[in-house]
């Protein structure tokens, strides 16, 4: 289990030790370490299916004093969605990378940004958390200014005073949390907290929080730093932080804390359903003017990460199972349009969609797989969006929500719009004079977008019973709440 | 009691400084105090009245310590800080190049 942090770090020491000299170590060994992670994690599937919960115990220490990594259905379920996209992403970079300076060291940040991804979502400490929480944070930032242009340095700067102040707040709630039940192992402190609730410390800690990872994740108040972040930032890494990081970051670490450690109840549900809700909409909303392919697609990742959390908020089987089954789907075909995106941009070296016209004669791979990711996050039948959409929204009629049901059907048919706006202006149409010579990408690059693509269009499997356990086991996790500690402790002995 | 509040006070210093200061130097010192505030609010948590440093010395017995654990983390989290701000000092310096100017109202050709 702690290999899930160790190769990452690993291969990112060893990345920057020797790719000054070997130019290719880069190459070869974030695809190794990616490869060999995505390998472990489908393995975790099979581990939870078996026992349930795996503890293991850093230097033997026994948890309430010493650090534990935990493995459970909602471990092993964002273990498999950060390490499929990082794979795919890492082969993506291998010739997308070329045209930037100093590729080792872009390898270096990523793994650092892999390691402490994967730290948060397997560890069971919570001050663990918070310093994976800064690793996966810090080598964000310098991933976002790693082109060094003018609007890149701003965005980054943006992106890391923004960022900095939300992990003071998220440290702010640690010291809290520790002052009130002097532990800082998750198990413990919910153990704690159900033995001597407090409802004025259970709301203060709960701002915090929700502040801290709120603007991690994006949620609407907290969206400014978004739009200029992911943008800015290389494709393979826009797609990483839009698909992966604002997820595990933000969605991730605040169910966590929220289901598992301070326990929930309606008013904080209500909460998370009514963010939602917003930045859905103002999210879509503010995607459907923009003509910067790119930016478009930011202002999309909030609007779905509005979706994530509305079906969360609700708080029954089937909403936080469509939630998750959401969030699944959203990492895969977001990474997509970002790798298109990408890819169109390393042909034209433009991003403007207006200046585009015609691309599907010239970039047929780039173009199909475009549609298959418009399609999907559009929730048209076939593809997988469709189905988390359906979920969500039966979810919402099932609780009773049709206002917030409604708002998810409207959400849907701008997203629609705004994607048509995209295929009509990029890859239809007539082909302007000045792209007759472009070509399509490297071949490297075009099987990272054709794997995402069948993904797509086989995730909707994974509602069907064959595949039920794997997300059946991550939304159990939630709905067991506070009993998380009991198990924690029933799996020690 | 009054330690607590003036920790506040030092916070809400900081987060104005953030908030409200338009030259980007001034704006990472305001991020500098918010970590203070914060790390010193931790180490208060582990503070006890003439507590002393929990060192376990032959032929002496400790009756009144502070909790230890605090400043552990209160160690990790100001080197966390300490890489934070170096980057975003390098960050600004590299904005200063670029446009010339400290001034976050005139750093603005990010927009829509």
């Amino acid at each position: 289990m702690p290999f899930f942090v160790i190769i990452p770090l690993g291969a990112a020491f060893l990345v920057s030790l020797l790719g000054k000299k070997i130019k290719s170590v880069g190459d070869v060994l974030a695809n190794l370490g990616t490869l060999s992670l995505l390998i472990l994690s489908l393995y975790s599937i099979k581990l939870v299916n078996m026992y349930k919960v795996l503890v293991y115990e850093v230097g033997s220490w026994v948890p309430p004093i010493g650090i534990c990594l935990v493995l459970d259905g909602l471990t092993s379920f964002m273990l498999v969605t950060v390490n499929l996209v990082s794979f795919l992403i890492a082969l993506y970079s291998v010739n997308y990378m070329e045209k930037y300076t100093d590729k080792y060291r872009f390898y270096t940040l990523f793994m650092l940004m892999l390691a402490g991804m994967n730290g948060i979502i397997i560890t069971g400490d919570l001050f663990n958390l918070f310093v994976f929480l800064e690793i996966a944070s810090i080598s964000s930032y310098a991933l976002v200014a790693f082109g060094t242009e003018a609007e890149e340095l701003e965005a980054s700067f943006k992106y890391a005073i923004m960022g900095s102040v939300a992990s003071s707040f998220v440290l702010l709630g640690i010291a809290i949390l520790y002052a009130y039940t002097s532990t800082l192992n998750m198990a413990d402190i919910a153990n704690v907290l159900s033995s001597k609730p407090s409802p004025l410390l259970f709301s203060f800690l709960a701002v915090l929080f929700l502040s801290g990872f709120g603007l991690k994740a994006a949620l609407v108040p907290f969206h400014a730093w978004l739009p200029d972040a992911h943008p800015s930032a290389p494709a393979s890494i826009s797609a990483m932080l839009s698909g992966v990081l604002i997820k595990v970051l933000g969605v991730y670490a605040l169910v966590r804390i929220f289901f598992n450690v301070l326990g929930i109840n309606n008013f904080f549900l209500s909460m998370l359903m009514f963010l939602g809700v917003i930045s859905m909409l103002v999210g879509v909303f503010l995607a459907i003017g923009q003509w910067d392919f790119k930016r478009l697609l930011a202002y999309h990742s909030i609007s779905q990460i509005g979706y994530v959390v509305l079906g969360i908020g609700l708080g029954t089987p089937l909403g936080i199972l469509g939630g998750l089954f959401h969030l699944f789907n959203h990492s895969i075909f977001k990474s997509l349009l970002f790798l298109n995106s990408g890819a169109v941009e390393y042909s034209l070296g433009t991003r403007d969609l207006q200046k585009m016209g015609g691309l599907r004669e010239k970039m047929p791979i780039t173009a199909n797989t475009d549609l298959v990711a418009s399609m999907s996050i559009a929730g048209v039948p076939p593809f997988n969006g469709f189905f988390s959409k359906l979920i969500i929204i039966f979810a919402c009629i099932e609780a009773g929500r049709f206002g917030y049901a409604i708002c998810a059907i409207v959400g849907s048919i701008l997203t629609l719009a705004s994607f048509m706006k995209v295929q009509k202006y990029a890859f239809f149409g007539k082909l302007s004079q000045k792209w007759q010579q472009v070509k399509e990408v490297p071949v490297l690059m075009c099987l990272a977008m054709v794997v995402l693509a069948l993904i797509c269009l086989a995730g909707g499997l994974l509602i069907t019973p064959f595949f039920k356990s794997f997300l059946g086991s991550a939304v159990d996790v939630l709905l067991l709440g506070t009993g998380y500690s009991g198990t924690i402790f029933g799996a020690l002995k | 009691m009054s330690l607590y509040i003036l920790c506040l006070a030092l916070f809400c210093i900081g987060l104005y400084c953030v908030l409200r200061k338009r030259n980007i130097i001034k704006i990472i010192v305001g991020l500098g105090i918010i970590e203070y505030a914060v790390n010193l609010f931790f180490v208060l948590v582990g503070y006890r009245e003439h507590g002393r440093a929990p060192i376990l010395a032959k032929d002496q017995e400790i009756l009144n310590m502070v909790d230890p654990i605090p400043q552990a983390l209160v160690l990790t989290s100001i080197v966390i800080g300490l890489a934070v701000t170096a980057l975003i000092v390098a960050i600004a310096i590299r904005i200063f190049e670029k446009y010339g100017t400290f001034d976050i109202t005139k750093i603005r050709r990010l927009r829509g």
